[in-house]
């Protein structure tokens, strides 16, 4: 009795040292700000729970660019070292692994976030340790932090077009189906403002929870309210099941067009090409873009992670930020963060979506709209862009149909 | 499977002394420790994070309490942590708003100030709510089914819905709760500046001593008469019955009792970590903790805190070390102490010192 009692204690014991041990471990290895010759820089992305299938793909852009900069001689001839934890697709989980990397690993920036609740659980850690977070997603806009640079697009750089396209295409009745989050939201209130100034008319909107995978009842309400198109702000897995729904409803591209704003070729692929090619989508890059520097970021994505690999927007605002952040601590001589956010703006680079310039008063990107159209090979063909980057204009206002709704 | 096979002795040691002191003494060294050695050895960012344990620690007594001594499996405390933490959520935002609207409702499309929102601008209103709304609740959801003999797996089943529509509920309600979000970005707690190291101080110890009292005070409980019915409830309700008592009074009061400790941790959760949002709350998070709580031990409170504690601790850690595959680790901890101690730590401490007697 005595004796099993201690052989059950003992590896108990032993687990609970090696625990100690584990937690004992980086208090003394890691030291201030990296080393001599190497920047440490955080990397925080959910890599386990239902937003890891997306948020992997960011964190592996962000970790060639790294690799290439490194490469190329590093920033100010030091190394980048990337410090990766994991937000495990839970806000509070964000916010304690942004302080752990400013306090603890004392990192010069943090590249991170993917949901709209990620980044508001983040702001305030970030905005009250006055350290820098470059957050790689299109967003819902009417936010501005000192201590975020937003490199994807925000409303008037992909709703905004997405809706002047469909108006241009004669659509006059919407329906808008979402994700019941804050992006959807108020991604429909910004559509719904434009349609009563444009002469469109918003004759559905409805709601699923995120993760939600029924979408029969839904679809039959679309179908029967006949609109000309369906705005759709469905997130992650919900699109599988309401493309696939959309398509048994008997409803084609051409009868009933979707644009979609959080559909890109990772999705596409998750969705099943057979069930939404043809449809639109809204984003400021594809696979396809045509440039030189898009050459090279497919080309050496694919040759680092596999030649069925697919680049998206997200993974491409996720490799920009990393170059826009190295362009800034060069031309500000240090990774001293107000330093950083000086030099920032105006900063210029051709990148794989075309030219990307930081905008210093509100730290978004000036960015190039694109409307897509997917193709039966699971690619995204542009049939339309804005010609130039357009200005970020986070709380639209340049455009007198929104006023009201960016008094925040 | 029934949920109560296995029933220790509730046989009291013959008090000599030395065992009447032991409790005392043990309870007193991790008092030091916890209020006196770890604010002046560990950094803010630590501290921060054991704070945090240790609300958790709050939530798991209650668990102790109801399904350890009253062999009810709650699954569903997110519920009251929840309720707690939005009270004082909402008494925060709204000081900081001062009068105006608070940020979320701005861009959600709220014009006026919901009505359910304006008492919780007075400081003491919001604090009883943080602790009547759950206990008055788990009361009426407990007059409801113990009276009918809901119990067992029915019970626990019935506590996990709950948990999952009221993460939906607060989802759907995005200009009312914020949504997926939660409420965010607190800046300050009846005046002071919550970024401050030294207010983050000051809130760990009163979480510790708010942990400390409660712990006291539950094991109080649990040696009275009270407890004691609550034992022979757990064990066998209907002889319970037939001796003249009713269970589903014990049971309610019990339960009521566990989620306003719960209210009272999702409180003090708010200011520590700064966020309180549904991702908090759902049948996930509280299985965690109802986990946490088999890891150290269901049948002692103190087993209960341990777990929370270590199983905080060991998240943290895992998930600093190992990124990329931490959950793993985290369930194999869990099925290492399932099948080596089914009784958790503290079983194991407890027959340990019974032998070397």
């Amino acid at each position: 009795m005595r004796n099993s009692a201690w052989r059950t204690a003992i590896p108990l014991v032993a687990l609970v040292a090696t625990l100690g041990a584990c937690g004992a471990e980086p208090a003394t290895s890691q030291q201030a700000g990296g080393g001599e010759d190497s920047i440490k820089v955080g990397i925080l992305h959910s890599l386990s729970g239902t937003m890891a299938i997306s948020e992997v793909t960011v964190r592996d852009a962000e970790l060639l660019a790294i690799e290439e900069i490194n490469a190329a001689g590093g920033v100010l001839g030091k190394k980048l070292v990337p410090v990766v934890e994991d937000g495990a697709s839970d806000w509070p989980t964000f916010a304690e692994k942004a302080t752990k990397l400013i306090a603890r690993d004392k990192v010069a920036t943090v590249f991170g976030g993917w949901t709209s609740a990620s980044r508001k659980a983040m702001l305030p850690v970030f905005e009250r340790r006055k350290a820098l977070l470059w957050y790689p997603v299109q967003y819902e806009g009417l936010e501005s932090s000192p201590y975020i640079f937003y490199t994807g697009a925000t409303t008037n750089q992909q709703i905004v077009p997405g809706l002047e396209y469909l108006k241009e295409q004669g659509k006059k009745k919407i329906f808008l189906v979402g994700s019941d989050y804050v992006f959807p939201r108020t991604a429909n209130k910004v559509i719904k403002a434009y349609a009563a100034a444009n002469g469109m008319q918003v004759i559905g909107e409805e709601y699923t929870p995120l993760g939600h995978t029924e979408y029969s009842t839904l679809v039959n309400k679309v179908v029967q309210a006949k609109p000309d198109a369906v705005f759709n702000t469905l997130n992650g897995d919900s699109n599988v099941a309401f493309f696939k729904q959309l398509k048994s409803a008997g409803a084609t591209a051409e009868s009933l067009p979707t644009m979609s704003v959080s559909v890109a070729e990772e999705e596409v692929k998750g969705i099943g090409v057979d069930n939404i090619a043809g449809h639109l989508v809204a984003w400021n890059y594809y696979q396809t873009t045509e440039n030189a520097a898009n050459g090279k970021f497919v080309a050496a994505f694919k040759a680092k992670y596999g030649a069925d690999k697919v680049t998206s927007d997200p993974m491409e605002a996720g490799y920009n930020a990393v170059y826009l952040w190295a362009e800034a601590v060069k031309k500000a001589g240090s990774v001293e963060v107000e330093a950083v956010r000086k030099a920032a703006g105006g900063i210029e680079l051709e990148r794989p979506e075309g030219l990307v310039t930081i905008d210093g008063e509100n730290q978004h990107m000036f960015k190039t709209a694109r409307i897509g159209v997917v193709q039966p090979d699971g690619l995204i063909k542009e049939v339309w862009n804005s010609k130039e980057p357009i200005k970020p204009d986070p709380y639209l206002k340049g455009y007198p149909w929104a006023t009201g709704l960016a008094q925040g | 499977m029934t949920l109560t096979t296995e029933r220790p002795v509730a046989k009291t040691p013959p008090a000599t002394w030395r065992t009447r002191l032991q409790g005392p003494a043990v309870f007193a060294t991790v008092a030091v420790l916890a209020l006196v050695v770890a604010p002046l050895l560990l950094e803010p960012f630590r501290l921060g994070l054991l704070a945090k344990y240790l609300v958790y620690a709050i939530v798991a007594l209650g668990i102790g309490l109801a399904w350890g001594q009253g062999g009810m499996l709650v699954l569903g405390q997110g519920v009251f942590f929840g309720l707690g933490g939005y009270a004082m959520g909402m008494h925060l935002k709204l000081v900081e708003a001062q009068g105006d609207l608070p940020d979320f409702m701005v861009w959600s499309g709220v014009e006026q100030l919901p009505a359910l929102w304006e008492p919780f601008a007075n400081p003491v209103f919001a604090l009883a709510m943080v602790v009547l709304a759950p206990m008055a609740l788990a009361t009426a959801l407990g007059a409801l089914v113990f009276r009918q003999r809901v119990r067992g797996a029915y019970f626990a089943i019935l506590t996990q819905a709950l948990a999952a529509a009221f993460v939906i509920l607060l989802i759907g309600q995005q200009g009312l709760t914020g949504g997926t979000n939660g409420l965010t970005n607190f800046f300050e707690l009846f005046g002071q500046d919550l970024a401050l190291d030294e207010t983050q101080r000051v809130l760990y110890i009163v979480v510790a001593v708010v942990l400390g009292l409660l712990y006291l005070g539950a094991r109080q409980l649990v040696n009275s008469r009270f407890g004691r019915l609550l034992v022979a409830v757990r064990d066998g309700e209907d002889r319970v019955r037939f001796l003249g008592y009713n269970p589903a009074t014990v049971k309610t009061v019990t339960f009521a009792i566990s989620a306003g400790m719960a209210g009272l941790a999702g409180a003090l959760f708010v200011p520590v970590v700064g966020i309180i949002s549904p991702a908090l709350l759902g049948v996930v998070p509280s299985l965690e903790l109802v986990v946490a709580v088999a890891v150290g031990g269901r049948f002692a409170l103190a087993g209960a805190v341990l777990g929370a504690v270590v199983m905080g601790y060991a998240k943290t850690t895992f998930s600093e070390q190992f990124a990329g595959g931490w959950l793993y680790l985290q369930g194999a901890l869990f099925i290492l102490v399932m099948t080596l101690a089914p009784r958790g730590i503290a079983g194991l401490l407890r027959r340990r010192r019974k032998e070397t007697r």
